[in-house]
């Protein structure tokens, strides 16, 4: 009864006019985020209006895909069935160059290598024909 | 100046048993505790005209309507989880002040234990993150399908943080599970009473580093209830009141949200704002208070909710638990004398506030010796409040 409820598969993102910029970019192997046309601030999440100066128009503008390691967890579990078989695996908060902070995973990377402010870059990961997710490991 | 100051106090406490498991709903759970919190007052349930509640609470207005006084008044919700925890109180008291409601019922019912029912309801039962939609159309697209699914995940990034910034290491957030803890051995309320030590909240195993499994909160199955009224009524009922002497509110970003908290500087989120506000209405500082009661859900946040508030500065949270910091008797700052989230129950943080209650009266089992003030605080990663209860 108990685990009949449990999400088993990859809950993944529902594309909305919202967010569905992001995901075509991110298909093209682009990170893209909002950034407000009048006074020029990135933001992440999306939302229609920018937090810095109340202007509701924007642009999807494209990222450079690096940042530095803000902070991190190696997940030991529990966790959702999804991801068991990854365990342990690390989640991250990445600092972008745009100065937003943005969660993903981090990979190609051992645990014993990684260190605060370490340089990343995006790898651009497809989930299905719809949805690319966006994951990170050391800069070349 | 605080316009709520010492109008209302706090006349009722009650609460059922925590557990593991008690088998029994959230609303079977809250009338015990609504009618043990109205006999201790010395009130009828139906003298009770005014309600706060949590918004994720399963028990709304209308199942409230059967429980307490058929004219219910005032009523209003306060957003999240432990965020509210203090919240709940600064509502109440503002509207015993604003002649809203005579007496006012603050609650929280819980059936969360492992071995507890296990509802339907998204609010009830189990852990809620194990029941996530497959189609993520809101904000938990941005973490959960990289495997950030569940709050330890979130506190653990952010307790990490604090030890870059800070050099905050895992033994102090030990010191913490092992100072509750020892305030839950002589609560005969507490689930977990068993004896822990540095050694044994080492070998715990991790959930998500740097947080092991004593790092976390307990699960648990309970109610708590608190009835508020005006000063001059509270002086006419059987138990000594806890006036509310300041409180203050402030929203914030959320720890599921993290990439609006971690763009915020601590100082300008919710509960470093919460602190400034009351030290300034109140014109009491921090060294003034006799007990402290944080949000105590993972051990990290006792030591960021410390200098949240200013008992000490920025970074210097971990040393502040070392040697005993938090103990109840003799410690810098006797923290959760109940043995908090981590060890006495997880009711969303009422529970802490049940323990400020009695410290004021003189009746809790580990009792910091002539209480006359404490700081009840909300989590601080929510949007969240505070009060400073005060002796009358």
């Amino acid at each position: 009864m108990r685990d009949a409820v449990i999400t088993q598969g990859l809950p993944l993102p529902l594309p909305s006019v919202d967010n569905i910029e992001f995901y075509r970019a991110t298909q093209r192997g682009e990170l893209r985020f909002q950034r407000c046309t009048d006074c020029h601030a990135w933001r992440h999440y999306p939302r229609p209006v920018c937090p810095a100066c109340t202007s509701t128009r924007f642009d999807w503008e494209r990222a450079s895909g690096r940042g530095e390691l803000y902070t991190w967890t190696i997940v030991h579990g529990p966790t959702l069935p999804a991801f068991r078989d990854q365990l342990p695996y690390t989640v991250i908060d990445v600092l972008t160059d745009e100065g937003l902070h943005f969660q993903s995973q981090l990979v190609e990377c051992p645990a014993d290598a990684i260190e605060a402010g370490m340089r990343l870059e995006a790898v651009f990961v497809p989930a299905n024909d719809e949805i690319t997710l966006v994951k990170f490991r050391p800069a070349s | 100046m605080n316009a709520i100051r010492d109008q209302a106090a706090i006349v009722g406490i009650g609460q059922t048993p925590f557990s593991k498991g008690l088998g029994r709903t959230e609303i079977d759970m809250a009338v015990e505790a609504i009618h043990a919190a109205c006999a201790d007052a010395g009130l009828s349930p139906h003298e009770i005209d005014g309600v706060v509640r949590f918004d994720m609470e399963t028990i709304d207005e209308e199942k409230l309507l059967s429980i307490l006084s058929p004219e219910l008044r005032y009523h209003v919700g306060t957003p999240f989880g432990g965020g509210g925890a203090a919240s709940v109180l600064v509502h109440a008291a503002t509207a015993v002040a604003m002649g809203l409601a005579n007496h006012v019922l603050v609650f929280r019912s819980r059936a969360r234990g492992k071995k507890s029912v296990y509802g339907k309801g998204s609010n009830q039962g189990g852990r809620f993150w194990e029941r996530l939609d497959s189609d993520l159309p809101e904000l938990d697209q941005w973490q959960v399908p990289y495997g950030l699914v569940t709050p330890f995940m979130e506190m653990a990034m952010i307790a990490r943080r604090h030890m870059i910034e800070y050099g905050t290491s895992e033994r102090q957030f030990g010191e913490v599970a092992v100072a509750l803890r020892r305030h839950a051995q002589r609560n005969p309320n507490a689930v977990m009473r068993s004896p822990m030590t540095l050694e044994d909240h080492h070998a715990s195993r991790y959930v998500a580093e740097p947080f092991r499994l004593f790092d976390c909160n307990i699960e648990t199955d309970g109610a708590v209830a608190l009835i508020v009224t005006s000063a001059e009524r509270a002086r006419d009922l059987p138990q000594p009141p806890a006036l509310i002497h300041a409180g203050a509110l402030a929203a914030g970003s959320h720890h599921r949200r993290l990439s609006t908290l971690f763009g915020r500087s601590r100082d300008s989120d919710s509960a470093a704002r919460v602190g400034r506000e009351l030290w300034q209405s109140s014109g009491l500082r921090p060294s003034e208070m006799n007990a402290f009661f944080c949000y105590d859900f993972f051990t990290a946040f006792a030591i960021l909710a410390l200098e949240d508030y200013g008992f000490c500065k920025r970074g210097e949270g971990g040393p502040f638990v070392e040697d005993q910091g938090l103990y109840f008797d003799g410690g810098r700052m006797p923290t959760n004398t109940n043995g908090g989230q981590l060890s006495e129950a997880f009711i969303h943080g009422v529970n802490n506030a049940l323990e400020a209650v009695r410290q004021i009266r003189g009746s809790s089992t580990s009792q910091v010796p002539g209480c006359e003030l404490v700081l009840l605080a909300g989590a601080n990663t929510d949007p969240t409040g505070a009060v400073i209860l005060r002796r009358d």
